[in-house]
Order: C-alpha cells, then sequence, then structure tokens
C-alpha cells in the first residue's frame, strides 16, 4: 500500500480519534487512493504522474479533517450506539451522564456561574431557615426521655399560668401518683464574695431531686441528698462548669471547700458538666427547701417558682392531668381560704420551652423556599435559553437512536449537577446566614443552642438541592428531548419556539407572583411595626434608665436601715448633673414581662372568701419620683410623695382604668382599698394608664388595674423583698452617657454590689417589639431577595426575547417603524407579564396573608394601601427591569440584523 | 406537480434574483413576490435571505440600487441589473443546467 | 467538486450538501458498493462534470451510515484486500425516496425561472 496509510493518517492526526477507529478510516481511505493509482497506471500514467493526481483525491490539507470533525466527534460523544448498549449498567451511564454533563457545564463558564451563584443563594437561604427549624423544633431536648418530662403550673380562675406555692408543691409531691419525682425550681440573684471580686451571679434554687429528673449527672461530686433539701440544714451549692472554670480555676479540690454568698457559707458538693443547660445555663444551684424567706411558706404566696416532674413508666399525659387535679379538689376542701378554686396545669417540657414560636418558624419556612422557588425558575429559564444553541445537538442525538428517556436523563443529570454544585455553596451561605439570623434573634430564642449545622442540615441540602435541580431541569429537559431532527435543521436551529415561549413566560409570572407575596408580608410586616410605634405606651420612654441592684447582706437585714439605704440613694443620685429624676421601682418594670399583683376588696365590703375571689391588680411600689421619671400623666389628685411614710397615712394611687371600672361616675379620691396582707389604703390619685403588657397586647390583658404605692410604707416583714429592686432615671440628656455618673453614685453608697440589667426603656419597649422585628427583619430580606431575582428574571427574558426578535424587530424598523414603536413593543411585552405576575400574586397574597393576622397591629391583611403600595414597587422594578433590554433593541440595526440569518 | 414547497438553498437565489430583475427593475419586496408567482408558489424564499442576497450581489456589481417611489408613493429602494449582471445571469443559467444535467445523468442511469 | 465557471463559494457547499447525498444514496440502491467505486460512477456518468475527492466522500458517507441511512461492511474478496461496502438501509430507502421527490420539485422550478423570458 506503498505511504498511502501515512499521508491519510497525517491528516487525521489532528482529531484525536479512538485507535480502532482511526485505523478503520485510515484503511479505508487509503485503499481508495490505492485503487485511484491503480487505474491511472492502468490508463498509461506514469508512476510519479499517478501518484500525484492520487494525492489530489485528499485535496487540500484540512478538508478530510473538517469534514470527519462534525462527524466523528458527535460519534464519539454519543455512546448510545443504535440498537446497542441500552442494557448496559445503570451506574455505568449515569457516570457517564455525570461526566458529559460536567463537560457540557464547564463549555459555558458565564450560564454555569450565574446559574450557581442564583441557586446557592436560593439554596442557601433555604438551608439556614431549616437549620433553625431543626434546632429549635426538631431536635430533641438534650434530657434522656425528654417527652416524658412536664411542667407543672397552680391555676386559678383568673390564671392559666401561675407560679407554685411552697406547701402546695410539697403535697402534690407527696399525694400524686403519675409521677416519678417531681422538683421544683426558681431563679435568685446571689452576690457571690470571697476569692475574688464580688460577683453578682444567677442561681437556682432546687429540689434534690432536680437534677435526677434531668438525668443530669454531675461532673465532679453529687447532687443534692433529701435531707440537705430542708430547713435548717447545713447550706451546700452545686457549681455549674462555666463558674467553677472561671471564679475557682477548674480546681479539682473544689469539693467541700465554701463559697459565701448573700453573707452565707456553702459547702460545694458538685460540679455539673460542661454545656448542662435547662432554660438557660444558672451559675450556681442551692437547695430551696433550706430557703427560709418567709415569703416561701405561705400557702397563699405565689413567688416564682415552677415544678418539673418525670411521668411514671406507663402513665400518661391525660391520667396525671386527672391525678393532680383530684389533688388540687382535696387541697381546696383542706384550705378553702388559700387553695379554693385552684387546679394544676400540666405541659410537656417541650411545649412550654418553645411555646408559639413553632408557627413562625414553618411560616418563615414556607416564605423562604418562595426566594427559593424563584431562583429554580431564574435557572429554568436560563437553560430553556441556553437549550435553543443545543437544540442541533440534541436533534441528532435523538436521529442516532437515543430514546427520548436517555436525553430526558442526561438533560437532568446536568441540572441536577448545577444544583448540587449550587447547593454546595449554599451550605456555606447557610452557616453564615445561620448566625446572622441568630444575631438578630429576639432575647430569648427558645433552644437557639441547639441551632447549627449538623447530618439533618447537610441532609436536608443535598435533598433539596437534588429536587431543585429535578425541578428546573424538567421543563428545558422534556423540551430539548422532543427536538425533531428534519425541523430542527430547517429553522436554522432554533427550534419550536411557541411552548418554549410558553413555559418562560408562566416562569417569569410565577416569579413575580411569589415576589409579590412576600413583599405583601414585609410590608404588612414594616406597617406594624410603625403603628405599634405610633401606640402610646402611658408613659414617656424617652431618655429614662432603669437598673437593678441588690443589697449586700450586711445591709439587708433592718427594715428601716433598707428605707434609709434607699433614700439615700435616690438623694445621691438626684446630684449626678443630668438626672432630674429617680426612684425606686420594685415588682414591676413596664413591658418588661414583670406579673407581681396584690389582691384586695373594696372598703365597705367583706374580705372574700378566697384570694381568687378578690381583685387583681399590678402593683407598683415606688418612691415619689416615679410620676415624673416617667412622666405618667397625673388626672386626679396627687401622686405618691417621700411623705407618705411608713408611719403616716398608707396611701395609693390608681390608675383610669381602675378608676373609671371600680368607681364609675364617682370620684375615687378618698376612698379606700383593703389589700391583702397590707390592710387599707387610702386612695390618692387617679393616673393615667400604662400600657403594661406590650403595647399591642395590654388591650387583651386579664389584668389592667394598676396601682402605685409608697416603697417606704412595706411593712417591716416585707421589706426583705426589697433586697433586689430596680430604680428608674429620667436624664435630660442621653441616659447611657448619664450612666456611669450613676454608678459611681451607687457604689458610693458604701454598697458592695454591681449594678446589672441596665436598660433604658426604649430599648424594654424595642426588646418587648424584639419579635415581630424579627420577623419583620426576615420577611424583608426575603422580599429584597426575591425582587432582585425577579427582576434578573424578567430582564434576561426580555432581552432573550429581543435577540430572538432581532430580525424581526430589524425588519418593522427597515420598513420604517420607529424607536418609540419598537420601546412600546418591548416593553409592552414586558409589563403584560409583569400585570399577570402582580394579578396573580395578589390573589395569593390575599389568600395566604391571614397567616399573619396573629402578629399584625394596626393593619388588616387585606390592606389596600400596603397591596397597592407593593404592587407599585414591583411594577416599577418591572419596568426598569423591562426598559434596559427596550433601549437596547430600538439600537438594533436591520442591515446588520438581516444579514446574520 | 404536488402542492409542496422547498426551500432555496442560497446559491439558487442569486439565480432568481438575477432572473427576476431581468426583465425589469423591482423593488425588494416585488422581487420575492414575483418569484414565487414565477415559480407557482413552489420556491419559498426565507425572509431574512432576501436582503442580505440583495446586497451581496450589489457589492459584487452585479446589481444597482436607487431610489424612487413605488405604487402608493413612499420611497423605496429599487434594484435593476448592471452589464456584468447580464453576463452573471447567463453564465449561472448555463452552469445551472450543466449541473442539473450532470445529476440526472447519475440518477437516471440504473 | 470541480465548477470552474462558479464563483460563488458557497453555493458549492450548498450542493454538496443537497444533492451529495442523493446521489449516493440512489448508487447504492441497487447494489452494495464500496467509496471507491461510487466516486468513480459519478465521474463517469457525468461525464466530469462532477467529482467526489476521497477527502469529500468518506465524511458523507460516514454521516450517512451514522443515521442509519446505509450501513457499511468490510467485505473480504479471495485474493484481494478486505473494502468496505455501503448497502442501502430500510429507512434510507425511504429517504432516499423523498429526496428524489424533492429533486424532481426543485429541477422543475429552476426550470421555470430559467425559461421564463418565454412565458
Amino acid at each position: 500500500m506503498r505511504d498511502w496509510s501515512r499521508e491519510v493518517l497525517r491528516r487525521l492526526a489532528s482529531l484525536k480519534l479512538a485507535p480502532a477507529r482511526e485505523a478503520e478510516i485510515v484503511e479505508e481511505v487509503a485503499q481508495h487512493l490505492e485503487d485511484r493509482y491503480q487505474e491511472l497506471v492502468a490508463g498509461g500514467a506514469t508512476k510519479e504522474e499517478a501518484r500525484r493526481v492520487a494525492l489530489e483525491e485528499l485535496s487540500d490539507e484540512n478538508l478530510l479533517a473538517r469534514g470527519l470533525r462534525r462527524v466523528e466527534h458527535e460519534l464519539e460523544q454519543d455512546p448510545t450506539v443504535p440498537g446497542g448498549g441500552g442494557r448496559s449498567n445503570l451506574l455505568a451511564s449515569i457516570w457517564h451522564d455525570v461526566r458529559y454533563g460536567l463537560r457540557m457545564l464547564r463549555k459555558n463558564p458565564g450560564f454555569t456561574l450565574v446559574a450557581v451563584l442564583t441557586l446557592a443563594l436560593g439554596i442557601g437561604a433555604t438551608t439556614a431557615i431549616f437549620s433553625v427549624v431543626n434546632g429549635v423544633l426538631l431536635r430533641p431536648l438534650p434530657y434522656p426521655d425528654s417527652d416524658r418530662l412536664m411542667i407543672l403550673h397552680e391555676t386559678e380562675p383568673k390564671f392559666d399560668v401561675m407560679s407554685v406555692a411552697y406547701p402546695n408543691f410539697e403535697d402534690w409531691r407527696a399525694g400524686n401518683r403519675s409521677f416519678d419525682q417531681l422538683a421544683a425550681f426558681r431563679f435568685s440573684d446571689f452576690n457571690l464574695t470571697g476569692s475574688g471580686e464580688p460577683e453578682r451571679v444567677w442561681g437556682r434554687l432546687v429540689s434534690a431531686s432536680f437534677f435526677s429528673i434531668l438525668g443530669a449527672k454531675p461532673a465532679l461530686g453529687r447532687s443534692f441528698l433529701p435531707q440537705e433539701d430542708q430547713l435548717g440544714a447545713t447550706p451546700v451549692a452545686v457549681l455549674a462548669h462555666e463558674l467553677w472554670q472561671r471564679r475557682y480555676g477548674a480546681d479539682p479540690h473544689v469539693l467541700g471547700k465554701t463559697i459565701m454568698m448573700n453573707g452565707t457559707a456553702y459547702a460545694v458538693v458538685g460540679v455539673l458538666p460542661e454545656g448542662f443547660r435547662f432554660y438557660g445555663q444558672p451559675s450556681v444551684y442551692v437547695p430551696i427547701g433550706q430557703w427560709t424567706d418567709m415569703m416561701m411558706r405561705g400557702r397563699d404566696i405565689h413567688p416564682g417558682i415552677t415544678v418539673l416532674g418525670r411521668l411514671k413508666a406507663g402513665a400518661t399525659l391525660a391520667q396525671a392531668r386527672q391525678d393532680l387535679a383530684g389533688l388540687a379538689r382535696h387541697l381546696a376542701e383542706a384550705y378553702p381560704k388559700t387553695n379554693a378554686g385552684h387546679g394544676v396545669n400540666i405541659a410537656p417540657l417541650e411545649q412550654d420551652i418553645l411555646g408559639d414560636i413553632r408557627p413562625t418558624l414553618l411560616l418563615l419556612l414556607g416564605a423562604v423556599s418562595f426566594v427559593l422557588l424563584i431562583a429554580c425558575a431564574n435557572v429554568a429559564n436560563l437553560m430553556l435559553a441556553r437549550a435553543t444553541g443545543r437544540l442541533r445537538e440534541f436533534a441528532i442525538r435523538a436521529a442516532l437512536g437515543a430514546s427520548r428517556q436517555r436525553v430526558v436523563r442526561q438533560l437532568l443529570t446536568e441540572s441536577v449537577l448545577l444544583a448540587v454544585a449550587g447547593g454546595t455553596l449554599g451550605v456555606l451561605v447557610a452557616s453564615w446566614g445561620t448566625s446572622v439570623v441568630l444575631a438578630a434573634v429576639p432575647v430569648g430564642l427558645p433552644r437557639a443552642e441547639a441551632v447549627h449545622m449538623d447530618g439533618r442540615v447537610l441532609a436536608f441540602a443535598l435533598v433539596v438541592s437534588i429536587l431543585t435541580g429535578i425541578l428546573f431541569g424538567l421543563a428545558p429537559a422534556l423540551q430539548g428531548a422532543g427536538s425533531d431532527l428534519q425541523e430542527t435543521l430547517k429553522e436554522g436551529g432554533r427550534g419550536a419556539s411557541g411552548a418554549r415561549h410558553r413555559v418562560q413566560n408562566l416562569f417569569v409570572i410565577s416569579e413575580l407572583a411569589l415576589a409579590l407575596v412576600l413583599l405583601v408580608g414585609a410590608g404588612l410586616m414594616i406597617r406594624t411595626i410603625w403603628s405599634l410605634w405610633a401606640v402610646n405606651p402611658g408613659f414617656d420612654p424617652h431618655n429614662v434608665l432603669t437598673f437593678s441592684l441588690a443589697l449586700s447582706p450586711a445591709k439587708s437585714t433592718d427594715p428601716s436601715q433598707i428605707r434609709v439605704f434607699y433614700q439615700q440613694l435616690v438623694a445621691r443620685l438626684k446630684t449626678v448633673p443630668g438626672v432630674q429624676y429617680a426612684s425606686p421601682n420594685l415588682f414591676n418594670i413596664p413591658l418588661s414581662g414583670d406579673d407581681n399583683e396584690f389582691p384586695f376588696w373594696l372598703e365597705g365590703q367583706p374580705r372574700p372568701a378566697s384570694q381568687d375571689k378578690m381583685i387583681w391588680a399590678l402593683a407598683y411600689l415606688v418612691g415619689g419620683d416615679y410620676q415624673g421619671a416617667l412622666r405618667i400623666p397625673l388626672l386626679k389628685g396627687r401622686f405618691i410623695t417621700d411623705q407618705d411614710r411608713e408611719k403616716t397615712r398608707p396611701v395609693v394611687v390608681i390608675d383610669q382604668v381602675m378608676a373609671d371600672s371600680l368607681f364609675p361616675g364617682q370620684d375615687p379620691i378618698g376612698k379606700h382599698l383593703n389589700i391583702e396582707w397590707l390592710g387599707p389604703v387610702e386612695i390618692v390619685g387617679v393616673v393615667g394608664h400604662v400600657t403594661h403588657w406590650g403595647l399591642d397586647s395590654d388591650a387583651r390583658a386579664r389584668i389592667r388595674y394598676q396601682l402605685y404605692m409608697p416603697f417606704l410604707q412595706i411593712p417591716d416583714q416585707f421589706m426583705t423583698i426589697v433586697r433586689t429592686a430596680s430604680v428608674v432615671v429620667r436624664t435630660s440628656t442621653d441616659p447611657l452617657a448619664t450612666f456611669p455618673s450613676i454608678r459611681h453614685e451607687v457604689y458610693g453608697t458604701g454598697n458592695d454590689t454591681p449594678v446589672y440589667d441596665v436598660q433604658t426603656m426604649e430599648q424594654i419597649i424595642s426588646n418587648s417589639l424584639a419579635y415581630r422585628q424579627f420577623l419583620r427583619l426576615l420577611l424583608v430580606i426575603f422580599a429584597a431577595a426575591a425582587l432582585v431575582l425577579a427582576g434578573v428574571g424578567i430582564y434576561g427574558l426580555i432581552s432573550y426575547s429581543v435577540s430572538q426578535r432581532a430580525h424581526e424587530i430589524g425588519i418593522r424598523m427597515a420598513l420604517g417603524a420607529g424607536r418609540a414603536e419598537v420601546l412600546r413593543m418591548v416593553v409592552g411585552q414586558g409589563m403584560m407579564l409583569a400585570l399577570a405576575g402582580i394579578g396573580v400574586g395578589l390573589a395569593a397574597a390575599l389568600g395566604l396573608a391571614h397567616l399573619l393576622s396573629s402578629v399584625l397591629f394596626g393593619v388588616r391583611p387585606s390592606d389596600f394601601l400596603t397591596l397597592a403600595a407593593v404592587s407599585a414597587v414591583l411594577g416599577s422594578v418591572a419596568l426598569a427591569a423591562t426598559f434596559l433590554p427596550a433601549r437596547r433593541a430600538t439600537r438594533v440595526d436591520p442591515m446588520v440584523v438581516l444579514r446574520y440569518q | 406537480m404536488s402542492n409542496e414547497r422547498i426551500d432555496l438553498p442560497q446559491g439558487t437565489l442569486d439565480l432568481l434574483i438575477l432572473k427576476t430583475l431581468a426583465l425589469g427593475a423591482q423593488h425588494g419586496w416585488a422581487v420575492s413576490e414575483r418569484i414565487q408567482q414565477i415559480s407557482s408558489d413552489v420556491l419559498r424564499i426565507q425572509q431574512g435571505s432576501l436582503y442580505p442576497a440583495l446586497h451581496r450581489l450589489e457589492r459584487r456589481g452585479w446589481i444597482k440600487a436607487k431610489w424612487g417611489a413605488s405604487e402608493n408613493n413612499r420611497r423605496a429602494k429599487y434594484y435593476e441589473l448592471t452589464k456584468s449582471g447580464r453576463k452573471q445571469l447567463e453564465a449561472e443559467e448555463t452552469a445551472w443546467q450543466k449541473l442539473i444535467a450532470a445529476v440526472g445523468q447519475v440518477l437516471e442511469t440504473a | 467538486m470541480a465548477m470552474p465557471y462558479m464563483e460563488n463559494q458557497s453555493s458549492d457547499r450548498e450542493w454538496k450538501k443537497g444533492s451529495a447525498e442523493l446521489l449516493i444514496l440512489s448508487l447504492v440502491e441497487a447494489r452494495p458498493r464500496h467509496g471507491y467505486d461510487i466516486s468513480k460512477l459519478i465521474a463517469q456518468r457525468s461525464r466530469g462534470t462532477l467529482r467526489f475527492h476521497a477527502a469529500s466522500l468518506y465524511p458523507l458517507l460516514y454521516r450517512l451510515e451514522k443515521r442509519g441511512w446505509v450501513q457499511g461492511r468490510w467485505v473480504e474478496k479471495s485474493g484481494q484486500r478486505r473494502r468496505r461496502y455501503y448497502r442501502l438501509t430500510p429507512q434510507g430507502r425511504k429517504v432516499l425516496a423523498s429526496q428524489r421527490h424533492g429533486w424532481q420539485v426543485f429541477v422543475e422550478a429552476i426550470k421555470r425561472i430559467t425559461e421564463v423570458e418565454h412565458a
């Protein structure tokens, strides 16, 4: 064969064909050359001439290669040989699809980058919210058998959830048949002195069984013994890990050492393991049974005690409820004065911890999934547009015998790859986003500590990525697989545009609708917060500071000393430049959830048989400056003054709600109330009502009566509760700037305890709104993301449409259409989509907005102004997004466009 | 003759345009209509190919464009055949005949 | 394909696409042929007007094969080197029929146009 093979091979080398195939081609073409040569020789040509002419068969250097390139490479790319290979290994063909998909994505880096980023945003945001849902709602509580743990409260006809009187608790513990163990617990603050700076620590009083109920084994030492949980027992304490490490240097010999708290020596008997938590992480635990405060021992006193219990094996919640209800009835009969009408409220621990947060979190999960759907729609549109350029590829593969199913699977593989890439990046977005969400979270998101990226969250991200990939990939895949070769080649590769355009339009309309729903949600929340801030709380929170302090033990034994201390403190505070008013405030800070009430009855009436038949009012025990500090309007009579003291006539000031309700049409001044434990008091003034329970929730609260009493008139035996108190200060300028001087004065009294819980009233009000502000923040973020994505989506679609219709536009312009007409045509197309999207979105919003109704204030879910404003915003964004490509369309040069058919 | 329409490959478009203009100057749209008329609606020209073809032929100097008024008095471009265009037309006609004959020969011989 | 009187390059390619397939399919209709045979027949029958070099012919053949319109097979006749013979498949037969028909329509149309001065 002489060297024909070499000549042919040389021209084929650049193609890099598979060796077997290459050899075949070389053999065939070389044979052709040989035949030609022989023929020429037989016809009389010389060997050299015959060879030269024969080589002309290969024409110029590149022709063979060019011709073969298209053919052979298409052959190589597609392994579906007609009639063969169908039953080959599924895994191998999926792996092939993956490799092919990666190659396709790499070929188009611009598209791939935009798609991956869009998906990362959508999947990342969704995963972030899910990780919060996972931590808060889905992960089990960190106690063994946590579903058997119950929280018990006392109930009264007026109160569903009341703290428990200690003697009642003891009777429950003794008489119940449904619980393995019951333990009481209560917060407490301690002044910790010795071995370092005096420190105010947050502690807890607990029954001996508390730790075993929770399955908490101390890391060092032991927990409390039953005999330590009694009045008169030697004081003992269990330390939290953090305190032990921080203050005692993780001393392994700390057991048996004593610590000084509130002047008493407590022996350390145990240290808790790191990370143990239950309703927060108090630093120190002491047995509740040792608490000598007389407030503890009254069956009619409910001093903030809650009860924890573990259900017996085999007992149900219903049984426990029945059991305790029966117990309560017995107690009511035995102690009618204090227990009549009292019952027991049992709720699972989880429910108590989570409260109302479940619907909110699920709402947020739903809202963020809208963002994900919009991202999907954008990527789907991108893929549909890109598919146009690949129709030849699909059509040829279909003509080769690739089954439709195979092509669909191939395309879905590509989209799933995209989605998984987006999801991987999204996980990074999510971990950043989760920390942002947690930072923005209102004080007290329950179980916030349980939120982090665990296996379930990652699995969620993966599953969402795959589903997302299938979702947005489906439309383009079905489109691509439906191509007909002849049709495709005839139309110059543009393919069946009708159906595709409809689908793309549908996607954009859906995006706009989803974005509108989110915008409505965000708008309603914005108006809600606005309306809330407009509510008059009944006082002026501007420039008011409040803080708490605790008396050192030395100063808190003698009631008259305590009174003197506070009076001196007030006097000192008022010497600070900028301080206008200063007053102690015991018992209740407005809008802080403080819940301390006194029962009373009206003068001239007999004392009701039991407290639940008395009238209840929020009680503020304050100094003379209080009304001035908060600027509560004085409506009648006078406010408390510092002349109202322990030896003078007991007085009280009531609020307007009380006056209107208890003394309608009369003047309450001069009348008397009989307050339980305190006796008769004379009403000397009426002040305005304060929205104690919340700017919006106060109107619905059960106990709205408010009364103010001079703290100096608290009877001696109750003065011990004044050991910790708040102080309210009004300053002429920024209260936080004045605070250092204030603190200086506090320390100047010789009280060696720190001040804590320093807040301005404005911060307190803001905290009361924190929940809604959190919701508003997230919905605004989602709505903004949705708006951006939808805007990009409509921009992309109109741009694409303009480029596809370029030659139609060119013809119109060649025929005399002006720029304005073209502009109108393109913008008109875009605005039709926008109108449809807004229409569908409004309908959906009207349907869904009621989900927010429990948090809305001052605005109805179907609020017209919000709907109109939000539609206008979306419409303008759509207009802007449409205008840019429209302007490009008017710049089309008909000649350029018509040339490149 | 059946009712099917076939698309015109690019090369033959040039021939048709030259032929149509040989019968008299026309403006753009009229050329396309005329072609359809002549070929009894069998040959269909893609909208976008006409103008580029006209410009190509104009560049080669085979046709010449001028501005005039159309039937409804709007300004429109008219095209007419040049002398070299007429020569090109003859050459093309001959070439196409030969081609068709050649292909016919290959096909018809069994 | 050598067409010395045609200055227009693109029609060259158009013709290749349009009629080459038709020619090849028709030549293997009656009986299987190998590549060289096909190219020789085309040149002979058109008396030299149409010529397919190897560089043009084989890519065309492979494409037709890939589409399933022809099927190629190595055949070894005794005493000779093996050659690749191509035969028409049933699908190819259908394609040929429709292309033939299209060709006739086309020829008719062109005839009409070029004869128009007599109309």
